[in-house]
């Protein structure tokens, strides 16, 4: 697309370098463990070795003699204040500290306060905790089966495990398809728990003024605005009234949606902040972070395609079990307990479908947050994609044919799932083809031919995608009942510099930048004139944040709404200016001219200093707007990826000698931020494709919990990703835009592994679950009698 | 706990400290120097978000005692630009978008600028293995081996 707008101005198209770097290149971000306020303490964390146990006692006598340790908190403190137990974001209920039980390994059972971070570690290990072990469930079909112990004996009543049930489409007309269909493959499918394991841990600074009565609470959050409310909710009754209460997001050294929930340690943080009146630190480490965070997927799903011989897909049935933790914490919108899973159907013009979610309680931390993915798309694209290529391979067809033959077609736009949809736009065949061109598809299956023919393994692996991101319309998305608008406020000042504030809030996605050349685009101010503000609900206008691809969908049509008003402002006063009517204005980025007369012009500039110093009577002085966006629909990115594996036949492992995304996310505001967005992505897909994986074992012992057993891609093991885009707008974004930041997290696992699973079809293997392991692969040749 | 007088030169400056034997050179540049570009991202020596020079060579501040420091020259990534002027490895992150979130950025760039120090023409391959020490969730990585490409560039035009 060509820009609108010249480089000076910089508005959409351009690849203007980010307006964050200067002070992060220089080491001088404002991260929150950077920060240091006066008297300030530190506080760190007690935590069970145990994944089920009783607490008999809790001894803090040894640990209040450390030297520097001022106090021990625990549950029984908080419970004083009713401050033990809080809401999860899916209004379940969740500890802050223990008084009876501990559910899962590394949950935190008390929190102690020192006057350094050394003597809170020392305090820590002080503290005596005598636990009584109980029974530990950490299978989920287990946990689900009749008769097995209750794990949430808290409530009342509750006779089984069961988080939720919850399923979507046409069970019995569904059933019908697939009793009558000519072909139907069935495949398990397991999506393993993982962690998101930003570089930047979790942590707080919570500060209470008593002689305001105020709370500032400087934290790793993705989403301010919602944790003023949450904590104004849950502590109303101690008197933090929410006018009380500024939380403050500083820089954010990743989120990917970990730093989304409201972690036990926070709320603590602040608690020891009221009581003892002085600033409270706490960091979390990587250890802690790993053990005791949110988890993302954790999804085994019985997937079944039925279809015709001549490929033509019928009909989509999953049935999934979920592992949820102890409590239910997902930060899904209250509506969708599973997500969006029933974007499932995927890119196919599917007529029936039925998918379904039991999700069980275990002895594991609680979670079902995402990992760079918009509420459970990963899980089900993983699904639809898989089984696409496990029915290619019933068929013996193509598995791009397959696709090219069952793709929802560019003209059947908006289309309606069977799931209840509304894809806004696309072209699928063109993303597909594009891709298969640029790898060069026919000479790579030929040398794959060559290289079988000669004992050789390599794949090449399809995904062909589509997200839905931008949540969301008011009708259908709330968290905690707030509703998924979002929001900006512009305010331009006399000399035509301008500062915008919005209600998400960037965790490295170079917000700072691409707000300002949406304000660039729509005012003709130069992107480097605007600065932007997030995370601070003090001065932000409230938003519900930053996850699940939202920000552009949301903040950004916000910010391109309000700069419309202010442009139609702008017109008024030019016109005055001009001494002509508003329609004989002509607008061109930065400038309106007369209709014939393009030597009598007003620039933006001289029109908002006129509203500073020459508007028109009766007209308002000042030049503000602000606009609370409520998108119509979500929208619906997508894209084709084409991956080619090598396998080792000695060690089994895995090597992406090439990987090609195309991608198609509407109109593109920053180039270069949007291809970091899919190099990125797609590193987040190759982790749990080949790499990570959370484990325990029968005894809830956690077995990844350091970077020493927690795989995180380095730049060795990381290909050289090759990207590509079509560009179809969203039909109903003021600026056409879609949304990307989780596309590539979401399409690269299932290009991966149905590239290695092509590589050893020929031999009888139609699945292997991710993580793709040097192991797995190993006993799979071993088996197959194909080892070097 | 024992305390040990400690004097060292930290990006060109001499500075002395008071430290307690198990204090971590992190925390000394961090907390006691206030230079706190430096950061913390796991506690097993693994992500490199804490490297720094000592000596002129990458280590990872979060497994050094301070004491170890004591007599010897500490480079942080303040100490990257001189007199107003970035340093090329500075310039490579942000001309080739080599960071998002910015928090590993300070270690990759101190162990970018070490490779270049003893390789001034590094091959692709050479620079994934030099930084395969320093983790980065956000940009996959292609974007940090252009930026130190770059900055090799820029060094050969004698920037």
């Amino acid at each position: 697309m060509q820009p609108k707008t010249d480089a000076k101005i910089c508005g959409m198209g351009h690849s203007m370098r980010r307006k964050e770097d200067p002070r992060l290149i220089r080491g001088q971000g404002h991260y929150v463990d950077d920060i240091q306020l006066p008297g300030m303490l530190y506080m760190d964390i007690v935590r069970s070795p145990f994944a089920h146990a009783k607490i008999k006692s809790i001894r803090t006598e040894a640990a209040l003699k450390v030297p520097g340790v001022l106090a021990v908190i625990t549950g029984e403190t908080l419970a004083k204040y009713n401050l033990h137990w809080m809401p999860t974001l899916s209004a379940d209920t969740q500890m802050v500290l223990p008084v009876e039980k501990v559910m899962y390994q590394s949950q935190e059972v008390a929190a102690v306060i020192a006057t350094d971070r050394y003597a809170a570690a020392d305090g820590v290990d002080a503290v005596e905790v005598d636990y009584e072990q109980l029974p530990v469930t950490v299978d989920p079909f287990k946990s689900l089966a009749p008769g097995a112990p209750v794990l949430r004996t808290d409530k009342k009543d509750k006779k089984d495990n069961l988080a939720f049930h919850w399923e979507a489409g046409n069970r019995a007309a569904t059933d019908k398809v697939f009793a009558e269909a000519e072909v139907v493959v069935k495949q398990d499918l397991y999506v393993p728990r993982i962690h998101v394991a930003s570089i930047e841990t979790c942590g707080c600074v919570a500060d209470f003024n008593a002689a305001e009565g105020k709370l500032t609470v400087y934290m790793t959050t993705q989403a301010p605005h919602a944790v003023r409310t949450v904590f104004a909710l849950v502590a109303g009754h101690v008197g933090l009234s929410e006018e009380r209460i500024r939380i403050v997001s500083p820089d954010i050294g990743g989120g990917f949606g970990g730093k989304v929930p409201v972690y036990p340690g926070y709320v603590i943080a602040v608690a020891a902040s009221v009581v003892i009146g002085k600033p409270v630190k706490w960091i979390e480490d990587r250890m802690e972070n790993l053990q005791a965070d949110s988890f993302a997927r954790d999804y085994h799903m019985r997937t079944e395609l039925a279809a015709k011989k001549d490929g033509t897909m019928l009909a989509l049935r999953i049935k999934t079990v979920a592992d949820h933790g102890y409590t239910n914490a997902s930060a899904n919108p209250s509506k969708f307990p599973a997500g969006l899973f029933s974007i499932c159907t995927g890119s196919y013009d599917l007529k029936q479908a039925f998918c379904e979610v039991d999700a069980a309680y275990t002895n594991k931390p609680p979670g079902g947050v995402a990992y760079r993915c918009s509420f459970r798309v990963t899980e089900a694209v993983h699904a639809i994609e898989r089984i696409t290529d496990v029915l290619a391979q019933e068929l013996k067809m193509d598995p791009a044919a397959l696709r090219m033959k069952n793709f929802i077609q560019p003209g059947q736009f908006p289309y309606k799932s069977v799931l209840g949809w509304e894809y806004d736009s696309g072209n699928y065949p063109a993303a597909l083809q594009l891709a298969m061109d640029k790898m060069g598809y026919a000479a790579l299956r030929k040398e794959q031919a060559e290289k079988r023919a000669r004992g050789e393994l390599m794949g090449i692996g399809i995904c062909s995608f589509t997200e839905i991101v931008g949540a969301g319309p008011s009708k259908d998305f709330d968290i905690l009942g707030l509703k998924m608008f979002d929001s900006a406020e512009i305010r331009v000042h006399p000399t035509g510099k301008a500062i915008a504030r919005l209600g998400t809030k960037s965790q490295g996605q170079g917000h700072e930048t691409t707000y300002a050349q949406i304000v660039a685009e729509e005012l003709g101010i130069p992107a480097s004139d605007v600065q932007v503000e997030e995370g601070d609900t003090d001065t932000a206008p409230y938003g519900l944040g930053t996850y699940a691809s939202r920000s552009t969908p949301t903040s950004g049509a916000a910010c391109a709404m309000a700069a419309r008003r202010l442009r139609e402002k702008a017109r008024k006063i030019a016109a005055h200016l001009l001494e002509v009517s508003e329609e004989d204005l002509v607008w061109e980025p930065g400038k309106f001219s007369v209709k014939g007369a393009p030597q009598k012009s007003k620039t933006i500039q001289e029109v908002v200093f006129a509203a500073y110093t020459n508007y028109p009577k009766g007209m308002e002085p000042g030049f503000e707007a602000s606009s609370y966006y409520d998108p119509p629909n979500l929208t619906f990115p997508f894209g084709s990826y084409i991956c080619v594996v090598d396998i080792d036949r000695g060690t089994g492992a895995v090597k992406v000698r090439r990987f090609l995304a195309v991608d198609d996310c509407g109109n593109i505001i920053n180039p270069m931020i949007v291809d970091g967005q899919i190099h990125g992505g797609l590193t987040q897909g190759l982790a749990p494709a080949l790499f990570e994986e959370m484990t325990y074992d029968e005894a809830g012992n956690n077995q990844a919990g350091s970077f020493m057993d927690y795989l995180l891609p380095t730049a060795m093991e990381t290909p050289h990703w090759e990207t590509d885009k079509t560009v179809t707008p969203c039909p109903h974004h003021p600026l056409g835009a879609k949304g990307v930041g989780e596309s590539a997290t979401v399409g690269a696992p299932p290009a991966i592994a149905n590239a290695v699973v092509d590589a050893l079809a020929h031999l009888g293997v139609r699945n292997i679950d991710i993580p793709i392991t040097p192991e797995k692969v190993w006993k799979i040749l071993h088996e197959k009698g194909v080892a070097e | 706990m024992s305390a040990h007088k400690i004097e060292l030169t930290v990006n060109g400056t001499a500075r002395t400290a008071e430290v307690e034997s198990r204090l971590l050179l992190v925390h000394l540049l961090r907390e006691v120097f206030r230079l706190t570009g430096t950061h913390i991202g796991c506690d097993t020596t693994h992500c490199g978000a804490c490297t720094v020079l000592l000596d002129g060579k990458p280590v990872k501040s979060c497994t050094v005692l301070a004491v170890q420091a004591s007599g010897r020259q500490v480079m942080t990534v303040e100490g990257l630009e001189q007199a107003g002027k970035l340093h090329p490895i500075q310039e490579g992150f942000t001309e080739k978008h080599g960071l998002q979130c910015g928090y590993c950025t300070p270690g990759m760039m101190m162990t970018g600028f070490a490779l270049l120090a003893r390789n001034r023409k590094p091959t692709e391959q050479e620079i994934r293995e030099a930084i395969s020490g320093n983790l980065c969730r956000c940009t996959g990585y292609v974007n940090i081996v252009k930026a130190v490409q770059h900055a090799a560039e820029r060094l050969q035009q004698g920037a």
